[in-house]
């Protein structure tokens, strides 16, 4: 479950500001969060996960306050709870694509990368059309199939939370379809806070609830 | 554990600039210690040599010329004196003259023709056949036999002595009678030969019988420009090899002179002052003493030099690691968005440096073990090339 209360960020120039007096996503519940370029969407993932720490307000996950943590226990929380699908895809061209969705159990502790957690990486990949690719480095995969290794990494560690900013951005419309139906799936399945931030207007329908974000940003004018 | 498997994981994906970064680290720490090891090497290997010979007589010239052909065979010979040389100072009775003649290679070994004593002079012992008996036999250094694959029954052709000299002799074979054990000298990289045999090569000594093909069948007589002939020293042929002129003119490199003792040094010396005679008494022992001198003066440059370029070439390995952080500043970025605490992140980047560094010690180390082993014998090739 994700609460936001009173939550305000700025950056250091001052020229973007960001108010969310109250935001709450229910356990299980899948929202969508549209609106224009620039209006903070990613920014809102980044508050969330804690990657970025909010001026004022309070954001909590499931129960622990966000906000009110060291930057060590925002990592740790971040790396137990968050499952996080960048816009990016944040791929390392070193490694196969195996390998990238196992990238949080090298880089952590929230997990033991075991023969459990080794088939759970095959069976997501399976899932989203990537069981003969999965020895391939990024280098070699189209952009939709990145995209797709980025979200099993996202999933693998089986998150409370998961978000997902602009996840189905590069995929044609089957693929957009499926790779819908297995996030839907996980949050189902794990009980968890699904919010994603798309342009893709016809998956919104998909959603338990869309927020358009264009409400939430305020632009400053410089005194 | 994690953080070296991503490393090397990166590592090997980028390995081109892995193997630059870890061959110049490695060459940079083993570089210095190997030019000591040599540099100590060579000095022990000259003064050890120069020390156990006590006076040389060569034509007047260059000391270090002859010195370091007389004694470590190098390339660079100073004129030859006459066997008449050797025959003079014999006859002072102030000790044993060893005249060498080293004007021919075979196979990139030089040929020492010398007498019987030189191999009591320098306690050579054999490890395989006999010693030189007939005209035409070879006795061949450890190293020599060891890298041409040849011992006691086998035979070695000599090197024409300039490939322009379309009227010399022909090569001759020589019989491989023995090999000698190995020394860590320059002997390991000799072929020796009685001195008449030497004359024969250059052609003072010849026989009248036929020329060989290399590829000829026995009783095949060939003689043609185009092909590469030698002449071969059989016992059916030995009898005619016979030397024009007189003994005491033949060439002579060098002299190594063993006197009966300092007072018998002293005099023979004492007769060699005069700079107009054309012969001249070294003693090795101070020429090798300056030379050395001189080398570690120089040494002391190098060594600057050494430290400015080796530091140099650390900051370049430096800006290449600095670099590569900042190539994986994303990859770092991923991980903390991905909750890696900071020390992990660390770690990751460390990892990556702390591989390089180990496996260039590695090869550094099996690099200066190598040339520690080998030193004796890599002293002895640097000093006879």
């Amino acid at each position: 479950m994700i609460d936001l209360t009173d939550v305000s960020f700025a950056y250091p120039d001052g020229a973007f500001r960001l108010l969310i007096p109250a935001l709450r996503v229910e356990a299980g519940e899948k929202v969508a969060i549209v609106g224009p370029s620039g209006t903070g969407k990613t920014t809102l993932l980044n508050l969330i996960a804690g990657i970025t720490v909010p001026e004022s307000g309070r954001i909590s996950l499931d129960g622990e306050i966000m906000s009110d943590l060291k930057d060590v226990d925002r990592r740790a929380l971040r790396a137990g709870r968050i499952g996080f699908v960048f816009q990016d895809f944040a791929l390392l061209d070193y490694l196969t694509a195996r390998e990238n969705i196992l990238y949080p159990y090298r880089i952590t502790s929230a997990g033991t990368l075991d023969a459990a957690a080794r088939d759970r990486a095959a069976t997501l990949a399976a899932s989203c059309g990537l069981a003969d690719k999965l020895d391939r480095r990024p280098g070699a995969l189209s952009q939709g199939e990145q995209q797709r290794v980025a979200l099993c990494r996202a999933l693998v560690m089986q998150p409370k939370i998961i978000l997902a900013d602009e996840a189905t951005g590069n995929l044609d419309p089957d693929n957009k379809s499926a790779i819908l139906d297995l996030l839907f799936e996980r949050t189902v399945a794990q009980d968890a806070s699904l919010l994603a931030v798309t342009h893709d207007h016809d998956l919104l329908s998909r959603f338990d609830r869309v927020i358009d974000f264009a409400a939430f940003r305020q632009k400053t004018v410089a005194s | 554990m994690n953080a070296l498997i991503l490393a090397l994981a990166y590592l090997r994906f980028n390995w081109i600039r892995s193997l630059v970064l870890v061959a110049v680290a490695a060459l940079i720490l083993a570089v210095p210690i190997v030019s000591q090891v040599l540099l100590s090497g060579s000095r022990a290997a000259l003064t050890d040599r120069a020390e156990a010979t006590p006076l040389v007589l060569g034509s007047r010239g260059s000391q270090l010329d002859l010195v370091m052909n007389a004694l470590y065979f190098s390339a660079d010979r100073a004129e030859p004196v006459t066997m008449a040389v050797a025959d003079a100072v014999w006859d002072t009775g102030l000790g044993i003259p060893i005249p060498m003649n080293t004007a021919f290679e075979t196979n990139d070994a030089r040929i020492i023709g010398t007498s019987i004593d030189y191999f009591d002079f320098r306690n050579l012992q054999l490890a395989e056949g006999r010693g030189l008996a007939v005209l035409g036999e070879a006795v061949l250094g450890a190293d020599v036999a060891a890298r041409l694959s040849l011992g006691a029954g086998d035979t070695v052709v000599s090197s024409p002595q300039n490939l322009f000299d379309l009227d010399g002799v022909y090569p001759l074979e020589l019989n491989i009678v023995g090999v000698l054990a190995p020394t860590g000298t320059p002997d390991d990289e000799a072929v020796f030969t009685d001195i008449k045999t030497s004359w024969v090569i250059s052609g003072i000594g010849h026989g009248h019988d036929s020329v060989l093909d290399a590829q000829a069948d026995e009783g095949d007589i060939v003689a043609a420009a185009s092909t590469l002939q030698f002449n071969r020293i059989t016992p059916d042929n030995i009898d005619s090899f016979h030397f024009h002129g007189d003994p005491a003119t033949y060439p002579v490199s060098a002299i190594l002179f063993v006197p009966n003792d300092a007072r018998a040094s002293t005099i023979l010396r004492g007769r060699y002052l005069d700079p107009e005679n054309p012969v001249q008494v070294i003693v090795p022992r101070d020429v090798i003493g300056d030379l050395v001198d001189r080398i570690f003066r120089i040494k002391t440059l190098l060594d600057a030099v050494s430290l400015i370029i080796g530091t140099a070439a650390l900051a370049a390995i430096a800006l290449a690691i600095f670099l590569s952080y900042r190539l994986r500043a994303r990859e770092m970025q991923t991980a903390f968005k991905l909750g890696a605490r900071r020390g992990t992140i660390m770690r990751l980047l460390a990892a990556e440096t702390v591989i390089l560094l180990t496996s260039a010690l590695f090869i550094s180390f099996f690099l200066i073990l190598a040339v520690q082993t080998r030193g004796d014998k890599i002293v002895a090739w640097l000093l006879a090339t």
